[in-house]
């Protein structure tokens, strides 16, 4: 892995050395977007941050991690979370911060004690504290708050709602968290692996970086891989790599399908398998779960629409109430006794949902449900099976 | 529960809130700790916890419904959760779930007898590259299969008994 060729503490020194706007020009010279999903421009977050008023700003590290089949950030807190902490004091240097925050999800306490360690090491060796480093007036240090099972609390103005003791229910934006984030204050929350790159662009250059990925998806990812191939892990590419170059990369060749992004992602069919996975084309968080050739589709889509429904926050009436409808669509394709006039209503709520709900959640839900009607037609339609 | 009781459980949460201050946003420390120490947070719980923090009993009810790790009605001392999310799933899940059933005399969402487990589902754990994967409490297993279950139940029989368990919460005396 890349992170594994950094000398630490080099990205930090060279922070260190510029003034501030300086690290906001190499990082937005790299073109690095956010690796969470979103793939927000890492330096604009960073730069509206750093100009919104209010002398307290947090950053925020969201380890939140609930996408089904994402498990990269897990590794590089167990593997890399030196490199983490580093990006985030990269990002206090470039915005002006004196707190940062770990959110870290509640089903990977047993990382807590690590990661309390090594925060404890950098603060004695002077990483972390008051005049960090040596320069004056640079205080910075970090805290560990610990979900407590949502994965709604990973969109981050419903991360920011949990940390202040709240229901993890997203917030309408605008107003946009590095405005008005936690507690009020000016807030940037970034992904574990987005604070990992960014270490890596200061030590070795934004050409460095972006030596590799294409045009608008510059540099390396980390991907989650799971489901039907020979070598599941997790995997460091470029952006813009093919979903059958993947593929034959993990041992994955036969599969029929490809869920890219989690269960908030797209079903890529057999004939997608040549686009390329980039912001631009087929966006991701890192999670590629593969699907061979005896999968049966409607059962990937039911799994994914029981999470969205467990995981809603109900606030918001198209995903709560949409959500079910599309479930129950499934059990009668199941059963074999769904029309198709049935079915296209069932396509058109979907596409409701997509623009009507409040956050990312609602709008993301029923993709899998979209895509697997829409490719596997002849494998969901008039099935026997039922009772 | 008894007036001595309730006046030690409400000593404990006025030191919790000493602790984490008198804060809104001291709440979700208060309710972990509440839950890692007593496997619930009781209705009694949550009023004292509310007058201490100034907050209506409702808007404290409201966050611990709202989260899966925390819980109204006690739980066991060893919370089992099954990762029921799609490559667990694909891997055979169904099958690891069918044998915790059949050994733990229990279906899930229920708690044992004798207060020992409660068995829950759980979404993606994060383990999907060796799945089947389960939480007890804090401690990940993966690559679970029907015939390992029994092993990992007995590793938390012999925990109990002794003074703290695999997470180092203290045990009920
Ligand atoms: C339902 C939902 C869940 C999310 N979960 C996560 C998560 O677990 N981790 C994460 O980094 N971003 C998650 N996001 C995206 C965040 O809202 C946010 O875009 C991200 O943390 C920004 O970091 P980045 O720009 O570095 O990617 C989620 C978004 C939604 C809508
Ligand atoms: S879309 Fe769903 S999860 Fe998001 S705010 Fe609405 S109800 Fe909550
Ligand atoms: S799907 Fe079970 S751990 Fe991810």
């Amino acid at each position: 892995m890349t992170f594994g060729e950094i000398e630490p503490g080099a990205g930090l020194k060279s922070a260190l050395a510029r003034p501030p706007a300086d690290v906001l020009a190499r990082i937005d010279a790299s073109g690095l977007r956010g690796r969470g999903g979103a793939g927000f421009p890492t330096s604009l977050k960073w730069e509206l941050a750093q100009k919104s008023k209010g002398d307290k700003k947090y950053v925020i590290c969201n380890a939140d991690e609930g996408e089904p089949g994402t498990f990269k950030d897990r590794v590089i807190l167990g593997d890399f979370a030196d490199m983490v902490f580093e990006g985030m004091t990269i990002a206090a240097v470039a915005i002006g911060a004196r707190h940062g925050i770990v959110y870290l999800r509640a089903e990977y306490t047993y990382l807590r004690g690590h990661l309390e360690a090594v925060l404890q090491r950098r603060r004695e060796n002077n990483l972390l504290g008051e005049n960090i480093c040596g320069r004056e007036g640079f205080d910075f240090d970090i805290e560990v708050h610990m979900g407590a099972g949502s994965y709604v609390c990973g969109e981050e103005t419903a991360l920011i709602e949990s940390l202040e003791g709240q229901r993890g229910e997203p917030r309408n934006r605008p107003p946009f968290p590095i405005d008005t984030g936690y507690l009020g204050n000016p807030t940037t929350v970034n992904n574990v692996e987005t604070f990992a790159w960014a270490v890596c662009i200061l030590a070795k250059g934004a050409d460095w970086f972006k030596r590799l990925g294409t045009e608008k998806s510059t540099g390396h990812k980390l991907f989650s891989v799971s489901g039907d191939c020979r070598r599941p892990g997790v995997y460091d590419l470029p952006l813009g790599i093919t979903v059958a170059e993947l593929l034959a990369e993990v041992g994955g060749e036969d599969a029929k399908a490809v869920q890219v992004g989690g269960a908030a992602g797209q079903c890529i069919p057999r004939r997608d398998f040549q686009r390329g996975i980039a912001y631009e084309d087929i966006p991701t968080g890192g999670s590629i779960i593969v699907f061979g050739p005896g999968r049966d589709m409607l059962r990937v889509a039911k799994n994914f629409l029981e999470f969205f429904i467990d995981e809603s926050c109900g606030q918001c009436t198209p995903c709560r109430e949409g959500a079910p409808r599309l479930l129950e669509g499934i059990e009668m394709l199941h059963r074999g006794d769904c029309s198709m006039t049935y079915l296209d209503e069932l396509c058109s709520l979907g596409e409701t949902m997509q623009l009507a709900s409040k956050c990312g959640l609602g709008q993301t839900a029923p993709s899998t449900f979209l895509s697997v009607v829409q490719n596997f037609r002849d494998e969901i339609l008039g099935r026997t099976g039922g009772n | 529960m008894l007036l001595t009781e309730r006046e030690r459980l409400h000593d404990e949460l006025a030191e919790l809130v000493t602790r984490y201050g008198r804060d809104r946003s001291s709440l979700l420390f208060i309710l972990q700790e509440v839950q890692r120490r007593h496997y619930h947070i009781s209705q009694y719980a949550m009023q004292v916890i509310a007058d201490l923090l100034d907050i209506h009993p409702v808007e404290v009810h409201s966050v611990v419904s709202f989260y899966s790790f925390l819980d109204e009605r006690p739980q066991g001392q060893f919370v089992i959760r099954l990762c029921r999310t799609i490559t667990c799933d694909m891997a055979g899940k169904d099958h690891v779930a069918r044998q915790l059933e059949n050994d733990l005399g229990i279906k899930f969402g229920e708690t044992t007898p004798d207060g020992k487990f409660s068995l829950d589902w759980a979404n993606c754990l994060g383990m999907c590259d060796r799945g089947p994967a389960l939480l007890v409490n804090q401690q990940v297993h993966t690559q679970v299969t029907p015939e390992k279950v029994h092993g990992i139940l007995q590793e938390c029989r012999q925990t109990f008994g002794v003074h703290a368990t695999s997470d180092g919460r203290e045990t009920r005396t």
